[in-house]
C-alpha cells in the first residue's frame, strides 16, 4: 500500500486520509458532512484525473511485468551460487540448496501480495502473475535438481530399504559345545 | 556420502559419521580413570612366606593359583610388585633365600628362579633337568653353606640339586635312578651337614636316603618293607620321624629313622579313638611331635610321645586348619589352628610341644559368605614390652585374603575376582523418590562452582590448584557411581562368577563390590567335595510391563566334571544378591539353551538337555508351558561332539516316555549330522551370533547407492578345523600337511552355506561372529605370521528388490518372516590380512540399536585390549578404490591391518592374564560398556563412532549458560537501542 499511496501524493502536496484504505464509496458507514457533495468533486477534475488514471494505469502494467520478471536475476545468481558450491553435502551447499528452495516457495505463497499494489481494473496481472510464477517454479526446480545432485533425495532402492529391519526367522536353534 | 535421506535431522547425522571417519580414539592424560577402572588381583594363595626383617618395610610373599608370585605389603594388602607366570610353568614352591632373595621353582620343577625382594627384578634363572619326572621340593635352609654360599635345595625330576644363592649355579646333583622312587620329603636336621630324602617305592617300601650335603655324596640308603602299603601322605613330626597312613587309612605308622636305621611302629586308628568312622587322610603338616588326621566325621590330633608312642590330644568335628610352623625363639616352635564355630572363626597360636598351654586364643567374627578357611600362614612380631605378637594370614573358601591382628581383620582382598568363569551385565533400580530438596541445593551449588572452575579451565585462567581441583572433581563425581539407573545407562550392575563358587555385583561406575554372595549349592558339603560353577544366564530381565520385579540371574552349577554329575540352578536377586530360589535337578545337564520367549513376568524360557538328550523346560510353570507349545515346531538344537568331529541337529518330538518324567520333559530326534573325518579335520573353535545382539537394517548401501541384503541369521555356526597333525605344537608340522578349514553350518537344517580352505594356516583359532560377518585369527605357517580373514554373507535371493516405487508402497516381502528350510541364495565375499599379535581373545562393540559402526576388541598377547575397527577388516577393500567407494569409507588394502598405539583401549594398562572381553549395550546408542578379565579386571566405556549423540563430559555448560544471558542482554539493549531510535526518525 505504501506504493500506492505515493503514486497519489505526487499529484497532492499532503494528504489525510480520514477513512480507512478501502475507497470504495459503498463500504463508508460515517455519513458525509454537511454541505459536502461527493458527486460534485469527482466531476470538478474529472478530465484531468482520467488522463492521469490511464496513465496510472500504465505505468502499473509496466511495474507488474518488471515485478514478474525480476525472480529471473534471481535464478541467474542462485544458479552462480549453486555451481560454486559443489555437489558434496556440507554446510555451506546445504545452506544455499535450502535457501534455493525456500525462495521460491515462499516467492508463491506471496504471489497475491507481490501484485496488490498493481491491481487495478484496467491492469492485466494474469500475464506477470503466470511468468513469476513461472519462473519461481523454476527457482524450485533448481533448487529440487540440486538436492538430487547432492543425493539427497529418496530416489534410490537403497533409501528406502536402508532402515529396514531384518526379517524374523521362524526356526530357532541353540546348542553347542557340552558344557 | 552414500547418505542420501530427505530429512534434516539426518544430516547431522551424516555430518557427524563423515566426521567420524578419522578414527583416533585416544585419550587425553587426564582422562585416564574418568570413565574407566582397573582392579588388580593375584587369585588364590597356595604359599606365603613372609619377611620381616628388622630393616625395612613388612612383606608377605605369596604365591597363588593363577600363577602369580606377588609381595603384598603387610599393613594395607597392597601389591608392591607381581609377576604373572605362564601357564605351562606352574610355580611349584617359594621360599626366602638370604633374607633378601625369593626363590621360586616352577614348570614342574625346572625351572628354578630369584627374584630381588624389594623391587621384584629377576636375579637369576636356571634351569634344572632330570632323568624323569616326579614331585618337586624346594627347600631353602637357613644355614647351610658351602664355601661361603648358601645352598637351595630342589629335589625335581627325579634328582637332588644343590644350586647356590648367589648366582643360581647348580653346585652338585645327585640322581635317584630307582625306578618307582617317589620322593616325599627332604629333610634338612638344622646344625648338620646332611641331607635326608625320604619316600615310597613300589607301593609297599619305604626308603631313605642320606646325603652329605656339602658334595652330593650318598652316606647311606636304607629301605623297609610294609606289606599292607602306604597312603601317598606323610607328616614330618620331628627332623627324624615321619608318621604316614596304611593303604587302607586304618594303621597309623611312625616311622623314624635315626642314626640310618628304619624302624616302624603301628598303631590301629581304632586303639586311639572308639569310633573312628570311616578311613582317614593325613593332614600334611609339619608342626614338631604333632600331626593331624581328618576323617569323615572329625579332625584329630595326635602327639608323638618318644618311640612311637601316639596319644590322641584334641578331637574335634569343627572344620579346623593348621597353620605352617613358626620359629619364634631357641628351640621353641609355635604354630596356628584356626576352627570354624558359627559365625566366628577361633584362632589359637601354640608352642609346638606344649598343647594345652596357648600363646594366644582370639575369635573373630568372620563373614559367612567367605565359607572356610582353607590355608593359614602365621607370622610374628616382637612387641614393645618384647612378648611376642602374632599375625595370621588366611585363605578362605571364596578365595579371599585375609590378615588378622589382635582379633581383628587388618585388611581383606577379594582375590577370588581374579578368576572370572561368566559375567553377566543388569540393570540398576530405578530412582523413584526424588532426591531430598537440601541435597539439590548443595547439588546446585557444587554444580555451578564446579562449572565456573570447568569454564576457567576452558579459558586457560585456572591456577595449578584449580586444575588439579578440577580433575579431582572429575575423578570422584558421585554422578557415576549412584545406585540407580541413569539416563544415558552408563550406570550398571556386573554380575561376576568365579571359580570359587562366589557371585559378585561391581558398580560400573567404579568397580566396586555392591554385593557378593556364596551360593549354597557352590560350597564344598559332604554330598559333593568339588561343586563348580558352570555357567551365568539372563533370567529375568523386567522391562516394560514387569517393572515391579526385581532382575534375577541363574546360575548353573555341578558336582564335578562329569555330565552325569547332579545339577543345582539357583535364582539370584540381582538387586540385593539374595537367592530366591535353588533346585536340585533330577536330571544331568549337558547343555543349557536359553530361548527367545519370555514369559509375562519376564522371565526368559531355557531349555535344558540332559545326556540322554532328554530337553527340560524351564521355568516349570504352565504359562511357560504354553507358550514353549506354541513355538514347539519351530525349536532345534544342535551339538558339537569336538572329540569325535561330529556336529548333529535335533529336533524335538513329543513328551518324554518315561513314567517317571513330568510334563516339561521332551523326547528329541536327531535330524541331521555332520561328521568330520578324524584324518582330515578336528574342530577347534566353534563360534554363534550373541543371542541378544541387535541389527538394525537387513540392507547395506554400497557405493553409487547400490544395495546388499546381508544374510542374518541367528542359526549360524562357524567351524574351524585344522589337520590333525595342525593341532599339536608350533613347529611340529609343516606347510603342507597343515591346514585350516571354515564352515558356515545353518543350524536348523545341517546346510553347510559356505566352505573356505587355508592351507598351510594352523589354530588356534579366534573367531567372533557378529550380524553378517565372522572374523577369524589364525597362524599362517608359510608366512610365519599371525593372519586375520573376514567372511561377509550376503543374501542373493532378495538383490533383486530395486524398484523404488515398490519399496515406497511397501509391496515388498523383504520384512516377512523366513523359514531356514527355503533354500536361501547366499554369496560370501572374504579378505585376509596379516596381523601381529597373537591374540587371546576377540569380543566385538555392541550397542542398542545396532546404528554404530562396530570395533573389534582384540585381547593381545601383552594382556592388552586392543579396538580395530570394522572397516579395515571389510571384505571390499582395493588396492585403488573408486572416487565413490572412498566416500563410501572403503579404505585401500594394505597386505596386514594397523596398529594404532593410540587405539588401545587399555592405554596404559595391562589386564594381567587377559581371558575373556565382554560387551553391554549402554542406552545411549554411541557407546558401549567394555568389561575385560583375567587376573586383573578393566572396565571402559567406548564410542566406536564418537559420542555422536551427547554432549561431551568436558562440555562447559557454564560457559553455554553465560553465552545465553550475554545474548539475552544483548537483545534486550539493542531492541531499547532501536526503539529509542525509530522515536527519533519519527520526530524529525
Amino acid at each position: 500500500m505504501e506504493k500506492g499511496k505515493g503514486v497519489m501524493g505526487s499529484c497532492r502536496r499532503w494528504a489525510v486520509d480520514f477513512s480507512d484504505n478501502s475507497t470504495a464509496p459503498s463500504s463508508r458507514d460515517i455519513p458525509d458532512p454537511p454541505g459536502f457533495t461527493r458527486a460534485s468533486v469527482d466531476q470538478d477534475d474529472s478530465a484531468v484525473s482520467r488522463q492521469k488514471k490511464d496513465a496510472e494505469s500504465n505505468w502499473k502494467a509496466q511495474k507488474a511485468w518488471e515485478v514478474a520478471q525480476s525472480p529471473f536475476k534471481n535464478l541467474l545468481m542462485m544458479g552462480f551460487m549453486m555451481w560454486m558450491a559443489g555437489s558434496t553435502v556440507h554446510l555451506f551447499s546445504i545452506g544455499i540448496t535450502f535457501s534455493a528452495l525456500w525462495q521460491p516457495i515462499s516467492a508463491l505463497q506471496g504471489v497475491g501480495k507481490v501484485f496488490e499494489p498493481y491491481k487495478d481494473n484496467k491492469v492485466d496481472l494474469l500475464g506477470p502473475k503466470l511468468l513469476f510464477i513461472a519462473l519461481n517454479l523454476g527457482g524450485l526446480a533448481l533448487g529440487v535438481w540440486k538436492l538430487n545432485t547432492l543425493g539427497l533425495l529418496p530416489t534410490h532402492a537403497s533409501d528406502w530399504v536402508s532402515s529396514l529391519p531384518p526379517a524374523q526367522e521362524v526356526e530357532y536353534s541353540g546348542g553347542g559345545v557340552p558344557l | 556420502m552414500a547418505i542420501r535421506s530427505f530429512f534434516a535431522p539426518f544430516l547431522f547425522f551424516a555430518l557427524c559419521s563423515y566426521s567420524s571417519l578419522t578414527p583416533v580414539l585416544s585419550l587425553y592424560e587426564d582422562q585416564v580413570g574418568l570413565m574407566d577402572w582397573h582392579q588388580q588381583y593375584i587369585g588364590k594363595v597356595k604359599q606365603a612366606v613372609f619377611s620381616t626383617q628388622k630393616t625395612g618395610r613388612r612383606r608377605v610373599i605369596v604365591s597363588t593359583e593363577e600363577n602369580v608370585i606377588a609381595s603384598l605389603d603387610l599393613r594395607h594388602g597392597e601389591i608392591f610388585w607381581r609377576h604373572l607366570l605362564g601357564s605351562n610353568d606352574v610355580i611349584d614352591g617359594i621360599d626366602i633365600g638370604l633374607g633378601k632373595y625369593v626363590i621360586t621353582l616352577s614348570s614342574g620343577g625346572s625351572v628354578l628362579r630369584s627374584w630381588n625382594l624389594p623391587d621384584g627384578q629377576m636375579m637369576w634363572e636356571s634351569s634344572l633337568q632330570g632323568p624323569k619326572h616326579s614331585k618337586s621340593l624346594l627347600l631353602v635352609p637357613t644355614n647351610l653353606k658351602i664355601e661361603k654360599d648358601n645352598v637351595i635345595v630342589v629335589f625335581s625330576n627325579g634328582r637332588l640339586h644343590a644350586v647356590s644363592c648367589i648366582d643360581g649355579e647348580v653346585l652338585w646333583n645327585k640322581d635317584f635312578e630307582a625306578e618307582s622312587f617317589e620322593a616325599l620329603q627332604v629333610i634338612q636336621p638344622p646344625g648338620s651337614d646332611l641331607i635326608y630324602v625320604v619316600g615310597f617305592a613300589a607301593s609297599s617300601q619305604f626308603e631313605m636316603y642320606q646325603i652329605n650335603a656339602r658334595n652330593g655324596e650318598l652316606l647311606k640308603h636304607e629301605r623297609a618293607t610294609f606289606s599292607s602299603g602306604f597312603l601317598r601322605e606323610v607328616s614330618l613330626v620331628s627332623s627324624e620321624t615321619v608318621v604316614a597312613l596304611d593303604s587302607t587309612g586304618s594303621i597309623l605308622l611312625t616311622i623314624s629313622f635315626q642314626n640310618g636305621e628304619i624302624s616302624f611302629q603301628q598303631t590301629p586308628i581304632s586303639s586311639l579313638v572308639e569310633d573312628p568312622s570311616g578311613p582317614a587322610v593325613i593332614i600334611p603338616s609339619s608342626v614338631p611331635g604333632i600331626f593331624a588326621i581328618k576323617t569323615n566325621a572329625f579332625t584329630i590330633f595326635i602327639r608323638v610321645i618318644g618311640e612311637g608312642k601316639l596319644e590322641v590330644v584334641e578331637k574335634t568335628n569343627h572344620e579346623t586348619t593348621v597353620s605352617n610352623v613358626l620359629p619364634i625363639s631357641e628351640g621353641q616352635q609355635a604354630f596356628a589352628l584356626v576352627q570354624h564355630a558359627g559365625s566366628e572363626i577361633h584362632l589359637a597360636v601354640k608352642i609346638a610341644h606344649d598343647w594345652d598351654g596357648n600363646l594366644l586364643k582370639e575369635s573373630i567374627k568372620m563373614d559367612q559368605q567367605r565359607g572356610l578357611v582353607h590355608k593359614v600362614f602365621i607370622n610374628n612380631y616382637i612387641r614393645t614390652d618384647r612378648s611376642h605378637g602374632f599375625r595370621v594370614l588366611i585363605v578362605m573358601e571364596d578365595h579371599s585374603l585375609l590378615l588378622l591382628q589382635q582379633g581383628a581383620i587388618v585388611w581383606s582382598r577379594e582375590d577370588g575376582l581374579a578368576s572370572v568363569i561368566d559375567v553377566t551385565a543388569s540393570e540398576l533400580p530405578v530412582e523413584r523418590d526424588g532426591v531430598s530438596v537440601a541435597k539439590v541445593e548443595h547439588n546446585l551449588f557444587e554444580w555451578l562452582k564446579g562449572h565456573m572452575l570447568k569454564l576457567k579451565g576452558t579459558l586457560m585462567l585456572a591456577s595449578p590448584e584449580d586444575v588439579a581441583a578440577i580433575q579431582s572433581m572429575r575423578l570422584k563425581s558421585s554422578e557415576k557411581s549412584k545406585m540407580t539407573r541413569d539416563h544415558n545407562g552408563f550406570r550398571k550392575l556386573l554380575v561376576v562368577l568365579t571359580r570359587a563358587g562366589k557371585l559378585f555385583a561391581l558398580h560400573t561406575g567404579d568397580g566396586r563390590i555392591v554385593w557378593s554372595h556364596f551360593l549354597q549349592s557352590l560350597h564344598k558339603s559332604g554330598t559333593c567335595q568339588s561343586p563348580i560353577g558352570l555357567n551365568l544366564y539372563q533370567w529375568q530381565v523386567p522391562h516394560h510391563h514387569a517393572m515391579d520385579e526385581n532382575p534375577s540371574v541363574l546360575v548353573i552349577s555341578r558336582c564335578g566334571p562329569s555330565s552325569d554329575a547332579p545339577v543345582v540352578l539357583s535364582f539370584v536377586d540381582t538387586y540385593t544378591g539374595k537367592e530366591l530360589n535353588s533346585l536340585s535337578l533330577v536330571h544331568g545337564v549337558v547343555q543349557v539353551i536359553p530361548l527367545p520367549y519370555t514369559d509375562s513376568t519376564e522371565q526368559r524360557l531355557h531349555l535344558l538337555i540332559d545326556s540322554d538328550k532328554h530337553a527340560h523346560l524351564y521355568p516349570t510353570t504352565s504359562e511357560a508351558l504354553r507358550i514353549f507349545k506354541r513355538e514347539f515346531s519351530n525349536i532345534y538344537w544342535y551339538s558339537v561332539e569336538d572329540h569325535n568331529g561330529i556336529i548333529k541337529g535335533h529336533a524335538l518330538k513329543c513328551k518324554c516316555t518315561d513314567e517317571a518324567a513330568d510334563e516339561f520333559c521332551f523326547d528329541t530326534r536327531d535330524l541331521w549330522s555332520v561328521v568330520f573325518p578324524s584324518e582330515s579335520g578336528k574342530i577347534i573353535a566353534t563360534v554363534t551370533r550373541k543371542l541378544n545382539e541387535v541389527v538394525h537394517t537387513q540392507a547395506k548401501v554400497i557405493a553409487d547407492q547400490d544395495v546388499m541384503y546381508k544374510y542374518i541369521s541367528r542359526n549360524l555356526l562357524f567351524v574351524a578345523t585344522v589337520a590333525p597333525k595342525g593341532s599339536g605344537e608350533i613347529g611340529s608340522v609343516t606347510p603342507e600337511e597343515s591346514w585350516l578349514v571354515a564352515y558356515l553350518i545353518d543350524t536348523v537344517t545341517g546346510r553347510i552355506l559356505h566352505r573356505v580352505t587355508h592351507h598351510g594356516a594352523r589354530g588356534p583359532v579366534h573367531a567372533v561372529f557378529s550380524e553378517n560377518w565372522i572374523v577369524y585369527h589364525y597362524f599362517n605357517l608359510r608366512a610365519h605370521r599371525y593372519e586375520m580373514s573376514v567372511i561377509e554373507i550376503y543374501d542373493q535371493s532378495r538383490a533383486d528388490n530395486k524398484d523404488v516405487w515398490k519399496l515406497v508402497l511397501g509391496k515388498h516381502n523383504l520384512s516377512s518372516p523366513i523359514s531356514l528350510f527355503s533354500r536361501p541364495e547366499v554369496i560370501t565375499k572374504s579378505q585376509s590380512y596379516f596381523f601381529t599379535h597373537s591374540v587371546k581373545a576377540i569380543a566385538v562393540t555392541s550397542t542398542a540399536k545396532g546404528i554404530t559402526s562396530k570395533q573389534l576388541l582384540v585381547g593381545t598377547i601383552g594382556d592388552q585390549v586392543l579396538a580395530l575397527d570394522k572397516r579395515f577388516l571389510d571384505p571390499r577393500r582395493s588396492v585403488n578404490p573408486t572416487q565413490a567407494e572412498k566416500e563410501e569409507g572403503i579404505i585401500p588394502l594394505t597386505d596386514s591391518l594397523p596398529i594404532i598405539p593410540q587405539s588401545y583401549v587399555t592405554h596404559a594398562l595391562r589386564v594381567e592374564g587377559l581371558r575373556g572381553i565382554i560387551t553391554v549395550p549402554a542406552k545411549l546408542e554411541s557407546t558401549t560398556l567394555v568389561f575385560a578379565h583375567g587376573v586383573d579386571l578393566f572396565f571402559t566405556q567406548l564410542a566406536p563412532s564418537r559420542t555422536y549423540d551427547s554432549l561431551t563430559e568436558d562440555f562447559s555448560y557454564a560457559l553455554l549458560l553465560l553465552t545465553i544471558v550475554a545474548l539475552v542482554a544483548a537483545i534486550f539493549v539493542t531492541w531499547r537501542l532501536s526503539e529509542r531510535k525509530e522515536l527519533q526518525d519519527k520526530w524529525r
